[in-house]
């Protein structure tokens, strides 16, 4: 079992990785920025919950953002142990990042499922 | 140019004091010069005691690997033009535990390096007289760049985890463990999978990638590393969504 | 400690029957000197401060997330949750931190578009396709997502 925690967990750093490097850019920059500023995107708050609405696009929002959490604790965890050198809090390190991640991607899967 | 240079050279004498000195050597400058012809010019002219590896002088041996100017470098390839106008600091390859002023202990590198046997592997050998395994062109280009690796452990002295994970198996011998796995005479990759899959084998890395920028014969560890991880995930994964295909 | 520089006269030494100098020195026992790693160790060097950097990245990339899962929950609120949400989001200070989020996002992209034709190597027969292409079709895809994006976003 010992063994299968470092391809697990690499493998939902390393697909966490490449979508948010292919999405987060543009998703953030509409969401956060362009569109409250009015320099592009939807303004409009039925535009959004009709979007929201889309089963298919929550789905896909879903599988980014449980993605993006383990990515993010992956790869803060080795940040810790390398940039801080930590290593001793192995055990309450990876306890501490990946339960953030399953907690946050448990709150991502009930918003999701009752948005709309 | 100038006539002559400073060097300041890293002494470790444990008999004499406990703590490194640099000891500074002011020693001609020659356009052809390496960092090593400056080394064995104090050796020959200035202070015969100093203590430092090198043999071929072509960059092949791999014996030579200092820090100058905290580089990572073969002295026998560094010109010594390429540092000045100087002081030029010379020091031991990080990583390694210091015997003697420029000569660190090796072991360690040697005991993984055997660790992830890079030899050929064969379930099944034949005699001499059936011939040799054949290769074609393409098979043998999949290892090649793998193959070129002279051992001269600069990659270590750049790879900061190594450093501070001594455990970790490390960029040469996991690129020479793919030197092997690739290669289409050889069935070890199971046994080298024993090692390499360990904590310490390719997941303490972390993709620094100083390893690849370092490296004398382009043999690019880091690359070698991350395939092995992409690999050994989706295996993982593959053998959890079908466990029925396990053996 | 860092090693004081000494001129080499200081230290002629028989190499017969050398005086120890150092008391703690017992003739034919090695003893080794380990170097310490810096708390900062990755002051040490651009590059490895750049890599520091680079794991950063994470921070932006779970903010991000959190923000984008935030935005959907508050949508389905209703609209005046949504218009006091927006407001909100248009205060000088919030649109700067994330500016500099949105560099972090940025960061992470490229470097993790850079890094991926190591890890990937791919095949056409016996012949590896180089990584110039890999990395196109990379950026390439990112365009393109992003593309598609920004039309799903547009707006009326």
């Amino acid at each position: 079992m010992r063994r299968a925690r470092d391809p697990f967990f690499w493998g939902l750093f390393s697909a966490g990785g490449m979508l948010a490097a292919l999405l987060l850019p543009a998703l953030f920059l509409i969401v956060a920025v362009a569109a409250p500023l009015g320099w592009f995107g939807m303004t409009a708050h039925v535009d959004w919950l009709a979007l929201v609405g889309n089963p298919l696009l929550r789905l896909g929002l879903f599988g980014l953002l449980f993605l993006a959490f383990f990515h993010a604790a992956h790869r803060f965890r080795y940040t810790l142990y390398d940039g801080m050198q930590l290593y001793h809090l192995d055990a309450l390190i990876s306890v501490l990042t990946y339960g953030v991640a399953t907690v946050l991607t448990l709150i991502a899967a009930v918003v999701l499922a009752t948005a709309g | 140019m100038p006539d002559t240079v400073q060097l300041e050279v890293f002494r470790y004498r444990p008999e004499e004091e406990g703590e490194p000195v640099f000891d500074t050597f002011e020693v001609p400058y020659r356009d052809e010069w390496m960092v090593l012809d400056a080394l064995n010019h104090i050796k020959d002219h200035e202070d015969g005691t100093l203590s430092y590896r090198w043999a071929c002088r072509m960059g092949v041996c791999g014996s030579c690997g200092m820090t100058v100017n905290g580089e990572p470098v073969l002295t026998c390839a560094a010109y010594l033009e390429a540092f000045l106008p100087g002081p030029i600091r010379v020091e031991p390859l990080r990583g390694f535990p210091v015997i003697r002023d420029l000569a660190g202990d090796l072991t360690d590198f040697i005991e993984k390096l055997e660790r992830v046997k890079p030899w050929i592997i064969r379930e099944e050998t034949k005699d001499p007289s059936e011939g040799e395994y054949l290769q074609t062109p393409g098979q043998m280009a999949a290892y090649r760049r793998y193959s070129m690796c002279i051992n001269c452990m600069l990659c270590y002295a750049a790879c900061p985890i190594y450093e501070l994970e001594p455990g970790f198996i490390g960029p040469a011998a996991i690129a020479l463990a793919q030197r092997y796995n690739l290669d289409s005479r050889d069935d070890g990759a199971e046994e080298r999978h024993e090692v390499l899959s360990e904590h310490e084998g390719i997941w303490s890395c972390t993709f620094v990638g100083e390893c690849s920028a370092v490296c004398p014969k382009n043999v690019d560890p880091a690359g070698a590393i991350q395939r092995y991880k992409v690999d050994a995930t989706a295996d993982f994964f593959r053998s959890l969504l079908t466990p029925w295909r396990d053996r | 400690m860092s090693p004081q520089p000494r001129s080499p006269a200081q230290h002629v030494s028989d190499p017969i029957y050398p005086e120890a100098a150092n008391p703690k020195y017992t003739r034919h026992h090695p003893r080794w000197h380990r170097r310490r790693i810096p708390i900062f160790w990755w002051l040490r060097k651009w590059v490895y401060t750049k890599f520091i950097l680079r794991e950063l990245t994470s921070q932006p990339v779970m903010y991000a997330a959190l923000l984008i899962l935030l935005h959907v929950w508050i949508v389905g609120r209703g609209p005046e949750a949504y218009e006091t949400f927006v407001e909100w989001l248009r205060h000088p200070l919030l649109v700067a931190l994330h500016l500099f989020v949105l560099g972090g996002l940025l960061f992470h992209t490229i470097t993790w578009l850079n890094l991926a034709p190591k890890a990937l190597v791919l095949r056409v027969g016996e012949r590896r396709i180089p990584d110039v292409l890999v990395l196109a079709a990379h950026y390439a895809g990112w365009i393109l997502v992003s593309a598609a994006i920004f039309w799903l976003l547009r707006g009326g």
